[in-house]
């Protein structure tokens, strides 16, 4: 679960809005958020734009590791 | 019960006897503080509900019985009047009513033991054990992640509840990844399978965890009333939702869960972000960011312009396309057309770690720089000055 969530992408994005959306801030900051930005939009689209939702299926071996597989519903 | 006792000497009046008052007080006292509230069976008879809508009857099996008040507090939950000869469970405080010094008992609630009355005083019992230990507590109950990753169902492979979640899911939003823990939900092995998932739960990383069936007759539902299964709920370290697909009764999970959905489907969609909700919302975003870079940019732009003379020999220079610091973004940026203001033919320069340059003293000679304009940047550099 390394890879950003939607969740994350979208605070920060909410996060780079509100402060470019302040007048007093640097050019070089506002192009640095910016890309920020485009970057974090990137991640919540792709995520939103995701295809079929994965099901696993997840068992337990009789030595008590579990076993996950994947699932055809 | 210490120091309670019939003949205390010191409530004695004078003449060493005591009120008939005082005597039936005090039996009341010493029947209320050593006999906890009981849940007594027995039939009813001489059942009557007075003016004030408290009702006196009578429960009596083969050897005894016993007066009975239910205020009208308690019986206003009850269906409706109790027939003669209904049997019945019957919570009750046992008690003494002082002015006709008789035994009786105050009965909260009745359930009839003819339908399912034994599963209901089991739950209700199960229910006053979980209350005991806090487990339905409104305070527990937490709230559902947002936007969950990894969802757990605690289910059946072959039921109808996981199907419905995972066409919701695919549905509402793709992106979401479903892990099956699977367990029988009804018949004999049902509530060990299940407390079992419910550990196994536990052992995988998921931020929700969804435990419930399909619709069923109240037998079919039962082990979702086991005090066992909704212990088990109440230990997972995520936040839950039961889905027991039942219309009218409230499954034992339900109560110990965060959330409880009426079926398998409602669940989904309550924990399911939709995702054509969350586009709207993220394309607001996207337009906020851009009317924000824009704005400042324009800014920008403006000091830019007063300097726009001294720039045209910059402007003239051998002009050559190149990866953007902001190329990355280029899908991004084409869809949003942030940069509005450099479409004009406004340009921002930067020296190449990045930093705007705003003023002549900052173009050297010979010292490279960038321009950024509408579709791209440029490498550049400063030739003559003059």
């Amino acid at each position: 679960m390394s890879e950003p969530s939607f969740q994350e992408a979208l605070e920060r994005l909410e996060a780079i809005v509100r402060e470019l959306e302040r007048t007093d801030v640097d050019l070089d900051r506002a192009l640095a958020l910016f890309e920020d930005g485009v970057r974090q939009l990137q991640v919540a689209r792709g995520l939103l734009a995701k295809g079929d939702a994965q099901v696993k299926k997840v068992l337990q071996q009789a030595d008590g590791t579990l076993a996950t597989d994947d699932l055809d519903v | 019960m210490g120091g309670l006792t019939l003949f205390d000497a010191a409530v004695a009046p004078s003449d060493g006897a005591l009120s008939v008052w005082q005597v039936t007080q005090r039996a009341r006292q010493l029947v209320e503080a050593g006999f906890p509230r009981v849940w007594v069976r027995g039939e009813v008879t001489g059942f009557k509900a007075y003016r004030s809508g408290h009702w006196y009857f009578t429960l009596r099996d083969r050897r005894a019985q016993v007066r009975c008040v239910m205020w009208r507090s308690d019986n206003e939950r009850v269906a409706g009047p109790l027939d003669e000869g209904l049997e019945v469970f019957a919570e009750a405080q046992p008690t003494v009513w002082e002015e006709r010094g008789e035994f009786r008992l105050t009965v909260r609630q009745v359930i009839p033991t003819s339908v399912g009355g034994a599963w209901q005083l089991r739950l209700e019992q199960a229910k006053a054990a979980l209350a005991r230990d806090g487990l339905l507590d409104p305070a527990r109950k937490r709230p559902l992640p947002r936007f969950p990753q990894r969802i757990a169902l605690v289910t059946s492979f072959d039921g109808a509840a996981l199907r419905d979640i995972v066409a919701v899911a695919r549905r509402r939003w793709p992106a979401v990844e479903l892990v099956v823990v699977p367990t029988r939900v009804q018949g004999e092995t049902a509530e060990a399978e299940l407390c079992v998932a419910l550990g196994v739960v536990n052992r995988l990383d998921v931020d929700l965890v969804i435990v419930g069936r399909g619709g069923g007759s109240r037998e079919d539902l039962w082990a979702f009333n086991s005090e066992r299964v909704a212990r088990a709920v109440a230990a997972v370290r995520a936040p839950t939702i039961s889905a027991v697909g039942h219309e009218t009764d409230v499954a034992l999970t339900d109560l110990v869960a965060d959330v409880r959905a009426p079926t398998p489907s409602a669940a989904a969609e309550t924990a399911i972000p939709d995702r054509e909700a969350l586009a709207a919302l993220v394309h607001g975003l996207a337009r906020r960011l851009a009317a924000g870079l824009t704005g400042r940019v324009e800014l920008g732009a403006q000091r830019l312009d007063r300097t726009g003379d001294r720039l045209s020999a910059v402007l003239g220079a051998r002009v050559e396309r190149a990866r953007a610091r902001v190329d990355a973004a280029e899908a991004a940026l084409q869809a949003l057309s942030p940069l509005r203001v450099l479409a004009r033919g406004y340009a921002v320069a930067r020296d190449p770690e990045g930093r705007v340059l705003r003023r002549v003293a900052q173009f050297l000679p010979d010292r490279p720089f960038r321009l950024t304009v509408a579709d791209g940047d440029v490498p550049a550099r400063v030739e003559d000055r003059t």
